[in-house]
């Protein structure tokens, strides 16, 4: 057991050295690329914001079953024939056929190959689920076109989110689907994330409507009130145009008001729609409409056939700023709710950091001269193992570009008071040994050996605690599992490898003395 | 080789252990756990003020006035840091936080939030529930763990030393309202590494002696164990603490209640080794035999 060939000798150094490299790239700038690598810190110790945030999927679900609706009525009278009593209660849809009707329309939607109801082969199932009740089908989503459906609108929602945080222009930000109706949103660095949560808590629908006249809409009307709480305006609902025309939007000053506006340009569609509705409109007050808000209702003076206009309603420089960003972002698919949000202030951060380094060298420091209290050389052997181990552990946090978050560097420290265990589980064999084995090398061979199953059991048992807090734990406290793992798998390489390599050199030195440990 | 006649007090020591989950039991049933934000749903705010006149009932007084639920103010390290706690959380609301920092201002001039942490009710209960499945996760794998590399007594032995400073933890926290948090499930999966650690050395050096002697009764081999092992134990509990207590005082206000989660569970955990897990194995009455027809099988 102690004995080392060369080559084991060689690569034990040459690992050592290569992570403390990597453990040292953190605090020394090299040239080369492959070597300045460095631990990312946690939002908890530069300071950022996580915000999670989640769909709220129930307009979606809403517009698609009325769309449905639509399309089952158009199906059915291609086929010839008539249903009934279409409703909509509670996310399902109703409706009545007839007696000799019904078996015709049950095959249609369980057809697999017809498209009113989807079959998907890969999850062996239709879109929508049907029942019936008497001479009433009822069609829900099913499990699958469910999971489709918030997928959908999941892949829509991560796009706008990713484009409207881009356009602020913070440092790295990190933008992950959680689920399927969730979005993970971590932003490093950024002190106030009141600007970001407010530009993302906005749908951005934009409409533009006319405002009625007469209550005579061919299309019905609805009463909405303006942004600014002042009054209410009857509406007609049909949609001129709306967000998804616009081309581009950005904040200017209209030179004859003073005023800042957002002006925006439209695509070629929107631009004749656009053209059309205002030539018939003149005289008209245009809605122009912001999330089931009016932001504002200019009159229509003369026709608009430019296919770009303006948008004034009291807007400050950052709020028309933040307006043709939501624009240009485009509207998301449904709104989205900040469940969990978690900021740290970049000077707590640092606070923290500081904290932790220096409860770290005291801890380290404190177990360092209790070992050689204890132990003498073979406490410098434990120690030097120390040193490296730690040297270790940054080294592959570093390589590996792992996350530390603050109760991260509090595993770093449990891992220095722990990772002696092994050593001193040793050194309290070997002395055992020696009582009976006048060899010394014979006894530390026996030291080493006898000791190894209890030392792996024991770490087994901490990285199996370890593993189950990396799955199961989130942000922080996954960085602390992340730390302690490493920190077992580095220990058990420092104890096996540096200390038992210096070990056997004194050991062997130094055979002929008493009482070695 | 210290020689201390650990056995003789296994009685008295149980006695006290059950007493001692009795009590824990009892708080934890009838007081609680003191959740933070992170399992209850609601909001935290870690506040700085600039002006050093100000105090708790001060900040408190203009927290109640926003209608924001329970407030709880406390201290928090330095004289001029507070932590704010309060039921409310408005997820529909982006300007949430920013409207309250300004109404703060207006009553106690300039605070800077050092740390916001906004926790839905949904995202709460998701988090208690995941950390509840962690830890009974971590306690059915050591359970496993030990069933495979020792007899079945050995690990009821070891599964209910966990259970004890798991238990004695939690009840230590119920009885001065700690607060619970993420950090603390994770010291509890650290002392449930830590508690089996301590008690799978002694129970190996048990298991070699049971082979070693074939004369000595499970009472006195499970004493000479503790004897052989008590160095190891007692150097090894000493850096973790050294470690622990560092973190404690100089780790920062943040990584309090971990640490000191942490310095209890390994008190404890080095405690049940000794005087839950070996009592266990003399009442189970484990003997030579015990081994030899498990190396039959």
């Amino acid at each position: 057991m102690l004995y080392f060939s060369k080559l084991r000798i060689i690569s034990v150094i040459i690992f050592t050295i290569i992570f403390s490299y990597f453990a040292f790239s953190n605090f020394i700038k090299f040239d080369d690329k492959f070597f300045s690598k460095n631990i990312n810190l946690g939002l908890d110790l530069q300071g950022g914001s996580y915000l999670l945030l989640e769909i709220d999927n129930q307009p979606v679900i809403t517009q698609k079953l009325q769309a449905k609706i639509i399309e089952l009525k158009r199906y059915f009278k291609e086929k010839e024939i008539s249903l009934k009593n279409f409703s909509l209660k509670e996310n399902t849809i109703l409706f009545e056929a007839s007696d000799n009707e019904f078996e015709n329309v049950k095959n249609f939607l369980n057809d697999k190959e017809s498209d009113i109801n989807a079959y998907y082969q890969q999850y062996k199932s239709h879109e929508f689920d049907v029942s019936e009740n008497g001479n009433f089908f009822n069609l829900t989503y099913s499990r699958y076109g469910l999971v489709l459906l918030k997928n959908s609108s999941l892949d829509q929602a991560i796009e706008i989110v990713r484009r409207r945080v881009d356009e602020v222009g913070t440092n790295e930000p990190n933008i992950l689907k959680r689920g399927n109706d969730r979005i993970l949103v971590e932003l490093p660095g950024l002190d106030d994330p009141n600007r970001i949560k407010s530009l993302l808590g906005k749908t951005a629908n934009l409409t533009f409507q006319f405002i009625s006249q007469n209550n005579e809409e061919s299309f019905g009307t609805e009463k909405l009130s303006f942004e600014d709480g002042s009054r209410d305006a009857i509406v007609g609902k049909r949609i001129i145009l709306s967000g998804d025309n616009l081309v581009d939007a950005k904040p200017t000053m209209n030179t004859e008001t003073n005023e800042t506006v957002v002006s925006f340009s439209l695509d070629r569609v929107g631009a004749k729609k656009f053209g059309r509705a205002t030539s018939t409109g003149v005289g008209k007050q245009l809605a122009i409409v912001l999330d089931g808000k009016i932001i504002s209702a200019p009159t229509i003076r003369e026709p608009i056939i430019s296919g770009s206009g303006q948008i004034s309603g009291g807007f400050t420089f950052q709020s028309a700023t933040d307006l043709a960003l939501l624009l240009r972002s485009g509207a998301l698919p449904a709104p989205l709710n900040i469940i969990e949000e978690r900021t740290v202030g970049p000077d707590l951060g640092q606070d923290s950091i500081d904290a932790g380094i220096l409860s770290l060298i005291i801890g380290f420091l404190l177990v360092i001269l209790f070992m050689i209290y204890k132990y003498r050389t073979f406490g410098l052997i434990a120690n030097l193992a120390l040193v490296s181990n730690l040297f270790l552990l940054i080294g592959i946090l570093t390589l590996f570009e792992a996350t530390l978050t603050l109760p991260g560097i509090a595993g770093i420290i449990l891992t220095v008071g722990m990772a002696v265990d092994a050593n001193v589980l040793i050194f309290e064999r070997i002395k055992e040994e020696t009582k009976n084995e006048k060899n010394p090398i014979i006894a530390f061979d026996a030291g080493y050996t006898k000791s190894r199953t209890t030392i792996l059991d024991a770490n087994i048992t901490t990285l199996i605690a370890a593993f189950i807090l990396f799955f199961m734990g989130s942000g922080p406290v996954k960085g602390f599992s992340v730390t302690l793992g490493v920190g077992i798998l580095t220990t058990l390489f420092s104890v096996y490898f540096i200390a038992r390599l210096l070990t056997s050199f004194y050991v062997v030195r130094n055979k002929n003395k008493e009482q070695l440990l | 080789m210290a020689n201390i006649s650990f056995n003789k007090f296994y009685r008295q020591f149980n006695v006290l252990s059950l007493i001692l989950i009795a009590v824990s039991l009892v708080f934890l049933i009838f007081k609680g756990l003191n959740y933070g934000v992170d399992f209850k749903g609601g909001t935290l705010i870690e506040l700085r003020t600039t002006d050093k006149t100000n105090n708790i009932s001060l900040i408190r007084d203009s927290f109640n006035q926003m209608n924001l639920g329970d407030v709880s103010v406390k201290k928090f390290g330095n004289e001029t840091d507070f932590i704010v706690k309060f039921e409310k959380q408005n997820s529909n609301d982006p300007e949430f936080i920013k409207n309250i920092q300004s109404k703060l201002s207006n009553s106690i001039g300039d605070v800077d939030f050092r740390r916001v942490e906004n926790v839905g009710p949904k995202v709460s209960s998701e988090l208690l529930k995941s950390g509840i499945i962690a830890i009974s996760l971590s306690l059915a794998a050591m359970l496993l763990y030990i069933w495979i590399r020792f007899e079945w007594q050995f690990s009821l032995g070891a599964i209910l030393a966990i259970f004890h400073d798991v238990i004695i933890t939690l009840g230590i926290f119920s009885i001065f309202s700690l607060e619970i948090n993420l950090s603390i499930v994770a010291a509890v999966l650290t002392i449930v590494g830590y508690s089996m650690n301590d008690t799978v050395v002694i129970f190996d050096r048990v298991r070699e002696n049971l082979r070693k002697f074939s004369d000595i009764k499970i009472f006195d081999l499970t004493n000479i164990s503790i004897n052989e092992t008590l160095s190891r134990t007692i150097i090894t509990s000493v850096t973790t603490l050294l470690a622990l207590l560092s973190i404690y005082f100089f780790g920062g206000e943040i990584l309090k209640g971990f640490s000191l989660a942490m310095i209890l569970g390994v008190i404890f955990g080095t405690y049940s080794s000794i005087y839950i897990a070996n009592p266990i194995l003399v009442a189970l009455n484990v003997s030579q035999r015990t081994i030899v027809k498990e190396e039959k099988d």
